[in-house]
């Protein structure tokens, strides 16, 4: 029996990462939001590594803060260690990497969620959406609970008949022996939504009573952490260790012996796998001659002896698990306490949807997170925000909120899934972003901030400190490129000359000073140059100045870039209708219905000829 | 990448009294400053008015005349395309013009897509309507017709070699890329294995390049200019040369009043010859403009065949005719060789021209006449005589590419040791670009397949 159980403006489904971002946006924003979830227990839950952070994925937790996210400030308050990794490699590839305490993670996720106006949570199955004339209408409970509302968001992630393979045992689950929803998937099909399947999978956990870590390198966090969120306060936690260990001959061994007991070989995993997230059986089979592979032991969380085993992603059986560990130095004696496993679920062919996430078949219905064949909490969580405003905005009737390739990684990512083919699950790499020296996690609310603010999505709090921090750059920056040491001044001689610095032929502004590798802006205000500001305005200031050239070059590529960008393709473009394309390109551009002409050029098989026929194509219909 | 700076030759290719290298876009008229001097000092293309035409010279970086040339100016809106147009008319036919286009194209302009310039045409409502459906003909066709052509000439041998540049290029991204990515997996990249790398990729482009110069020499030919003062014996050379009595020889200096030219072929490639009138002051009217035209195709000439005469020495006449032609590529030969009286010594010709080839024969005799033809062959193809043998025939587009990647790659090794990591990558990324012009694939995702294929990395 179905009832009437209220109306909202925005219904998103699933609570991990993405469901979380997309509700706290669209509530923020002002839009009633109901949030479902199979069980609250489980949101903000990290059913795979205890870590958030690292090359791009910290550049994406940087703009979902400055987007007005939750992620960066959740994991200010939950984590166990923080590092800053590449610091060699160059200012736009540094990142920051946090271990999480996943309990913590969830509890302070699940605070902020209760403590937000608009926002209401309910425990319940979705099994049915419904349209009117290809418009969202409202969303349907397997107990009968009927939710009228504007949008919907799905966020289900892995969930999506799930099924959790270890070794010849396979059953109907999602992750954490949860139950996972079987009727949604037929009702997405129902709606004429493309369905795949992909497969991932995650390594056994251990009691940290039983490892020897004597046996292992300590792999400490950072001597001074520093924070994800730019409005968090200064990071004081106490810092736990993680674990090195490695896998030796002896473990390959046992791997080689039990081959064909893995799932991957015996063919009952059918869904394609993460290349960057291969199990540990298909490292030894692939890299048959090393002899070894780093094993990261992580704690995951400060009140748990559960300790996850980074690298060795297993769907083995369990007695072979078993065997595995007990052969790696330090783990000799371990107890496992949750097997490792694979899992298979389906996902949303994304190049369905619009680069505001919206499906195309439905006006309303919007997918973000693995749902979408991507992996990674940060990912996730970042396509949930994206939706999560545009849901939104829809309920307004307002224009989508889209970020470009060259504004942020999330850009980037959006632009790829719903631009490229993808036959494995989705995962951001510093290499796909073109512009990346000017996408840096450092710069990320100089970037985001203020596009956020105009939809309603800055706290005055975060607005404040934004603006602040702004106007100090801005008069820094004016200021150094205006003041000139000269030749003459004996103290700044002195102190070239210490450094191994040239000497001074002629009057230098301070900004062009900078430009030395050798001087660095921390050693202005001991020579009376500058005042002592805030780290993160100085380290802004001497990264504008040093890579000036380079961050150039990339802003004139970027001209160019959204010059194509903003060449729009209406809607309706029929694209049988334009002569002479060739057959391929003909096919891909009814594929992916690009948006633009800039994301046009970029699908494969749209060659450059097809773009000058679409131009000519476009002004021709636009004369009419 | 559809609104920037575009060139292109916009003539038939093939021999041809005069090759237009046409560009297109906002504000290119400023943009030839630092390309082209005007013959009367202190003028500016962009301070005449629209649909002129300017005498002058295109430069190269370091202000050395490559080419004479007019050029014509059409301001925005009122050109074929509706954007500033500049069009650089080069004498002397495709190869002049080829110069030219290379020297825009190193400035920062980009080879025009086929049917670029009519799509813009059309969309600056330069053409009417009616005319789109022929515009778009005109883009298929020329772009199926560049396809066809790539693929034929990059079939076989040369594909595998443009392949394994790929593959050494991707595999040092990947390098690269995979430690940024992968800090935990994978270390920093081995330098020295990076630039060693590079080195090979260098070395491969770089016969790739010349290669391709010397298919262009053997397909579009050169012209050389037989230059020296009045009865020297040009036009005798030139009758050998051709195998037959062309020019009038007579021993009158002052005989020959004006450029004669034929087509011969020296070991191969084939060459535009032409003889000049001795150059010298004169009050003769008719001899004056022979003169005058004489000292332009000179100018023009690929190479130039320097006479002197043994038996009047170097003189002052020899001397000045050199200051004049210093600067372009020059074989000197000595004629009259046969007679007994030399007034021409060894070290003085060296001091006179050091570095240059010198040949010592006579025209009329045909004495060194063999020699004269291997310095020729030896100077076009120079430095570009690659050891692999290499067989190359690619198009000024995909060379232009071969041009950009050798360039982003030598970027990429004398930032190696200094520049982060990831500002390598701008580099590397833009010298895969270039390359993936040619054979039309992405090697950015290549080179992502390969971090996974290469290294071991998962978590
Ligand atoms: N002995 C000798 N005489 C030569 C040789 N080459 C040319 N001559 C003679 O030099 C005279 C001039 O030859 P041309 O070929 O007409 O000289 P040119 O340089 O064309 O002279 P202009 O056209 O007047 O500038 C003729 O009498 C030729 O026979 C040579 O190799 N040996
Ligand atoms: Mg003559």
């Amino acid at each position: 029996m179905i009832y009437q159980a209220g109306n909202y403006d925005v219904v998103v489904i699933g609570a991990g990462h993405a469901g979380c971002e997309a509700a706290l946006a669209a509530a923020r924003m002002g839009c009633s939001t109901l949030m479902i979830t199979l069980s609250i227990q489980h949101i903000a839950l990290m059913p795979c590594n205890p870590s958030i952070g690292g090359p791009a994925k910290a550049q994406v937790v940087r703009e979902i803060d400055a987007l007005g996210g939750e992620m960066a400030v959740n994991i200010d308050k939950a984590n166990i260690q923080i590092r800053m990794i590449n610091t060699g490699k160059g200012p736009a590839v540094q990142a920051l990497r946090a271990q999480a305490d996943k309990e913590e993670y969830h509890r302070e996720m699940l605070r902020t969620l209760e403590a937000t106006p608009n926002l209401s949570i309910l425990m319940a199955e979705v099994d049915r959406i419904e349209t009117e004339n290809g418009r969202i209408s409202g969303v349907v409970t397997r107990t009968g609970a009927r939710f009228g509302c504007q949008a919907v968001v799905i966020t289900s992630g892995t969930y999506l008949k799930g099924r959790v393979i270890i070794g010849d045992v396979a059953f109907d689950s999602g992750p954490g022996n949860q139950i996972p929803p079987m009727r949604l998937s037929e009702n997405l099909k129902e709606l004429g939504i493309e369905l795949g399947r992909f497969k991932t999978g995650t390594p056994p956990r251990i009691d940290s009573r039983t490892v020897d870590f004597s046996k292992m390198i300590e792999q400490p966090g950072d001597p001074q952490p520093l924070r994800f969120s730019f409005i968090s306060p200064r990071n004081e936690r106490e810092q736990l260790s993680c674990w090195l260990t490695r896998s030796n001959p002896e473990t390959h061994r046992i791997v080689m012996e039990n081959i064909e007991r893995a799932p991957l070989f015996t063919g009952i995993i059918k869904g394609r796998g993460p290349r960057y997230c291969p199990s540990f059986e298909d490292k030894v089979v692939r890299f048959s001659h090393k002899d070894n592979h780093q094993l990261f032991v992580e704690p995951e969380g400060r009140r748990t002896n559960e300790m996850y085993v980074q690298g060795l992603n297993t769907s083995l059986p369990e007695d072979v698990q078993l065997q595995v560990l007990h052969s790696i130095a330090g783990l000799e004696h371990c107890r496992m306490i949750r097997t490792g496993y694979a899992i298979e679920y389906d996902y949303v062919v994304p190049s369905q949807l619009r680069l505001s996430l919206e499906t195309r078949q439905v006006s309303g219905l919007f997918t973000a997170g693995q749902i979408n064949g991507t992996s990674g909490y940060e990912e996730a969580a970042a396509q949930g925000i994206i939706a999560g405003i545009n849901a939104a905005l829809k309920a307004r009737e307002k224009e989508p909120f889209i970020l470009k390739r060259s504004e942020a990684f999330i850009g980037v990512m959006i632009d790829d899934l719903v631009t490229k083919e993808n036959d494995e699950p989705y995962r951001l790499l510093t290499s796909r972003a073109e512009y990346r020296l000017l996408l840096r996690q450092d710069n990320a609310d100089l970037r985001l901030t203020e596009k956020a603010h105009a939809i309603g999505l800055v706290t005055s709090q975060r607005w404040d400190i934004f603006r602040e921090k702004k106007e100090l750059l801005d008069r820094e920056r004016a200021r150094l490129q205006e003041e000139y040491v000269l030749p003459l001044d004996s103290r700044m001689a002195k102190f070239l000359a210490d450094k191994d610095s040239a000497p001074l032929r002629d009057r230098i502004s301070l900004w062009e000073l900078l430009r030395r590798p050798e001087i660095k802006i921390e050693e202005y205000p001991a020579l009376e140059l500058m005042e002592e500001f805030d780290l993160d305005v100085m380290e802004q200031l001497e990264l504008q100045a040093k890579y000036e050239g380079y961050i150039r070059k990339q802003e004139d590529q970027v001209r160019r870039f959204e010059k194509m960008e903003a060449r729009k393709i209406p809607e309706d473009m029929n694209y049988d209708e334009v002569y002479g394309l060739a057959f391929e390109a003909l096919q891909k551009l009814n594929a992916v219905r690009p948006a633009s002409i800039g994301q046009a050029s970029r699908i494969a098989g749209v060659n450059p000829a097809d773009i000058n026929i679409l131009l000519v194509f476009l002004e021709k219909k636009r004369r009419k | 990448m559809y609104e920037d700076d575009i060139a292109a030759i916009s003539t038939p290719p093939g021999e041809g009294g005069i090759a237009i290298v046409r560009l297109s876009g906002n504000g290119v008229i400023e943009k030839m400053n630092p390309l082209f001097r005007p013959r009367r000092e202190g003028t500016s293309l962009a301070g005449r008015p629209s649909h002129t035409l300017t005498l002058g010279w295109i430069i190269d970086d370091r202000g050395e005349i490559i080419d004479e040339v007019l050029v014509g100016i059409m301001k925005c809106p009122r050109s074929y395309t509706g954007e500033d147009v500049v069009e650089i008319n080069c004498h002397g036919g495709s190869l002049p013009a080829r110069r030219c286009l290379e020297r825009v194209l190193s400035a920062g302009f980009r080879l025009a897509e086929p049917g670029e310039f009519t799509r813009r045409a059309y969309l600056n409502g330069r053409l009417d309507i009616s005319q789109a459906e022929a515009v778009i003909d005109i883009i298929r066709a020329k772009s199926d017709k560049g396809m066809r052509l790539a693929q034929q000439q990059l079939s076989g041998m040369n594909f595998s070699y443009i392949a394994n540049l790929e593959d050494g290029l991707t595999r040092i991204n990947a390098m690269i890329e995979a430690s940024i990515d992968f800090p935990d997996e994978v270390g920093e990249p081995d330098y020295d294995e990076v630039e060693g790398r590079l080195q090979e990729i260098l070395s491969k482009l770089d016969s790739l390049i010349n290669a391709a110069r010397r298919a262009e020499v053997y397909r579009e030919g050169i012209s050389i200019a037989i230059c020296g003062k009045p009865n020297v014996g040009k036009s005798t050379l030139l009758n050998t040369l051709l195998r037959k009595e062309k020019a009038i020889v007579t021993e009158i200096p002052g005989t020959t009043r004006d450029v004669i030219e034929d087509y011969i072929n020296v070991r191969g490639i084939p060459v535009k010859i032409m003889d000049t009138a001795g150059i010298r002051f004169t009050e003769d009217q008719v001899e004056k403009i022979g003169v005058e035209r004489s000292r332009e195709a000179i100018k023009a000439a690929d190479l130039v065949l320097f006479l002197l005469d043994v038996e009047t020495g170097i003189t002052a006449e020899d001397r000045e005719i050199f200051s004049q032609i210093h600067t372009q590529n020059i074989i000197v030969m000595v004629n009259k060789e046969d007679l007994i009286e030399k007034k021409i010594d060894e070290t003085s010709l060296k001091g006179m021209f050091p570095g240059l080839p010198i040949i010592r024969g006579s025209a009329r005799e045909e004495i060194g006449i063999d020699e004269l033809e291997e310095s020729i062959e030896k100077l076009v193809l120079s430095g570009q005589t690659g050891s692999d043998n290499l067989e190359i025939m690619v198009s000024t587009r995909q060379r232009s590419a071969l041009e950009r990647a050798r360039q982003q790659v030598l970027d990429t090794r004398d930032g190696l040791r200094e520049a982060p990591l990831d500002c390598l990558g701008v580099d590397l990324g833009g010298a895969m670009e270039a390359l993936g012009e040619i054979t039309g694939k992405n090697l950015k995702e290549e080179a992502i397949d390969r971090i996974f294929h290469d290294f071991c990395i998962g978590k």
